[in-house]
């Protein structure tokens, strides 16, 4: 009975985690159907956001410091929202209904991000700054006369070489400042402290439960919630089923589907923003954090049916305790009690350890989508499409 | 009343020289269309001549090469109507512009009740989260009553097309522009439909242009416009529309 307790909670631990760092890309591919590659990168800004909030709480001293996660999960969410704003208004809004692009130019901003966090430095900021001032200050400016429509390309080709020549520039007249051009972060690995309060845990049901485990299944319940909540109750919640499901006829029903579009991208980048902030407790964060995340949550929307939290909550758990039962090596104990014949008992021993237990759940979840192309819950009803 | 009659000031819809491509293909050509104040305004014509495509770029969704559009500003039609060409199609629905396509474009996985409420965000200043569906559109269409709960998608065609009607009708728009209501729905349907329709334009004066191909519905338009080739080969008043204008521009 304990053994199988253990079992159910560690997996629903591991799928815990999955489904929270799944859930803004439930939203964002599965709702806007957009390939957002950089998601795991969004996770990775999130974690390192816990980070420098909880640096800044260390600065107060112990009484503070306990609570420097409650803040750090809306600074993680602020974050990533404003990067996923930027990025849908700066990439994404040009390439809708052009998913190979799409993969492309999020796989590319992913890149960009990961050596961004390595490379992060004041006086990259400062540089990052000017540029955005002389470039869009300038066509502020330029938007400001009345034959804007006719110069419009003049004015890029000008501003644009020209406020990168001169940031450029700054920069490479301050890097020899050594107090500037340090890099925030450097491309090493940071450690996200628990609270004193997150750390350890109990014996309450025979076997350990890590408290930082129950924080995350916990935080993952509530996003859960928050999110059911704001898409079926709210009023913006209704204008995003609509305009993911009727782009055109939204727009003519007064909805603004570009504000929409930035609000969907926002509230999915958002919510990985929060998963970051929960896996920063579980281990060390580095600017490749994200990459181990990205494949596990795209396997959860797809085995969930795209556009069904549902479906992706089902997924979430089922992989999750799938995975722990054969990593762990529960399953091959069980079977072994169960006096299963050796070549079974072998088969499941060579699986029995955490990157053999990957390997043979994605082979299932490709045995599972032959059977079911859809996911768990495909759409159904007079307007499914296939 | 013909087109020289016609003051600048009555005007709900003014459409001016309008020609529309896609691609390179020229659809429209040279359209001028008007619908007055609280009249209702028919356009006639064969599949491919290029209704709906005037429809959609009334609404927005395709934008003309060369051409104007103005919408009369207030509703007493006193000051002067503004050009609506360059603006997004939500832009226009917030200016008082309700939309039935051709095939109702129901949001599908909607409840009835979401898809009415949807309605309200044409109205200026948007959803609030409060509103409920006024009993007028019950009195309307009766049969959304007894559906509220169901999604959207689920209904049949009839009941999508009434659907379609009322949500329009939320946002209490002053021109409402209907293609093809009638398209493929049982005779007793159309009937219901079209007496909703004369009972919306006596209730509250609201303008409205119509794409249709259904006899008796044309010939309750004040005014007709029929389109061949892509621009507008005749119009008139409905009760001088003669059989043989019927005989070349509907297919009947």
């Amino acid at each position: 009975m304990s053994t199988l307790l253990e079992g159910l909670f560690n997996g629903i631990s591991i799928g815990s985690v999955l489904l929270i760092a799944a859930l803004g890309l439930a939203i964002i591919f599965g709702l806007m159907g957009v390939i957002n590659l950089a998601h795991g990168e969004l996770i990775m800004l999130g974690a390192y956001s816990t980070f420098v909030v909880q640096n800044i709480f260390k600065l107060f001293g112990d009484p503070w410091f306990d609570f420097y996660i409650i803040v750090a999960i809306p600074v993680a969410f602020v974050v990533s929202a404003a990067v996923g704003i930027i990025l849908e208004r700066g990439a994404i809004r040009f390439l809708y209904g052009r998913p190979l692009e799409t993969l492309l130019a999020t796989w590319g901003v992913s890149l960009i991000l990961q050596q961004f966090v390595r490379s992060v430095s004041w006086l990259l900021v400062i540089s990052l700054g000017i540029f955005c001032l002389l470039f869009f200050g300038g066509m502020q400016l330029v938007k400001s006369r009345t034959d804007w429509q006719r110069v419009k390309t003049k004015a890029i080709a000008l501003l644009l070489p020209l406020g990168a020549a001169i940031a450029i520039a700054f920069y490479f007249l301050l890097s020899k400042n050594s107090a500037l051009s340090t890099p925030w972060f450097s491309s090493r690995n940071v450690d996200v402290t628990a609270p004193a309060w997150l750390r350890g845990g109990t014996d309450a049901l025979g076997f350990q439960i890590p408290y930082a485990r129950l924080f995350i299944i916990g935080l993952t319940l509530l996003c859960l919630l928050g999110v059911y909540w704001f898409l079926q109750r709210s009023t913006w919640g209704l204008k995003i089923r609509s305009v993911t499901q009727n782009r055109t006829m939204s727009s003519c029903l007064g909805i603004p589907t570009a504000k929409v579009d930035a609000l969907t991208f926002a509230l999915g980048s958002g919510l990985a923003g929060i998963a970051g902030c929960a896996v920063s407790l579980l281990g060390s964060v580095g600017p490749n954090t994200g990459q181990n995340y990205i494949i596990d949550t795209f396997m959860v929307v797809v085995v969930g049916g795209v556009g069904n939290l549902l479906g992706a909550i089902l997924a979430a758990m089922g992989i999750g305790i799938l995975s722990y039962l054969i990593g762990s090596g529960t399953l091959a104990l069980v079977l072994t009690n169960l006096k299963a014949p050796q070549s079974l008992l072998d088969f499941f021993f060579f699986f029995a350890s955490s990157s053999m237990a990957k390997v043979m759940v994605f082979a299932l979840i490709i045995i599972f989508l032959q059977i079911k192309p859809a996911g768990l819950f495909p759409q159904k009803g007079r307007t499914a499409e296939l | 009343m013909t087109q020289a009659t016609v003051q600048a000031t009555d005007l709900m819809l003014g459409i001016s020289d309008l020609n529309v491509y896609y691609g390179e293909s020229h659809i429209l050509r040279n359209v001028d269309l008007n619908v007055p104040f609280g009249q209702m305004v028919c356009l006639i014509g064969r599949n491919g001549v290029g209704k709906t495509t005037l429809l959609k770029t009334i609404m927005g969704l395709l934008s003309p090469r060369t051409g104007n559009i103005v919408l009369g500003d207030q509703p007493d039609g006193m000051a002067s109507p503004r050009s609506i060409t360059k603006l997004t199609p939500d832009r226009r629905a917030k200016l008082g512009i309700g939309y039935v396509p051709q095939g109702r474009e129901i949001i599908p996985r909607v409840s009835v009740k979401d898809n009415l409420l949807l309605g309200l965000e044409a109205k200026p200043e948007g959803r609030k989260g409060n509103e409920s569906i006024p009993e007028e559109i019950f009195e309307l269409f009766p049969v959304l009553k007894t559906m509220l709960s169901r999604m959207g998608g689920d209904l049949s065609g009839g009941q999508q097309q009434q659907l379609a009607i009322a949500r329009a009708l939320m946002g209490k728009p002053r021109l409402l522009v209907l293609d093809e209501p009638t398209e493929g729905i049982q005779p007793s349907i159309i009937l219901e439909i079209e007496a909703a329709v004369k009972r919306i334009i006596a209730a509250t004066g609201i303008s409205v242009l119509l794409v249709e191909q259904h006899l008796h519905f044309v010939r309750q338009a004040d005014k007709y416009y029929a389109m061949q080739k892509g621009g507008i080969v005749a119009s008139g008043s409905t009760k001088e529309l003669s059989r043989e204008v019927i005989q070349r521009f509907l297919a009947v």
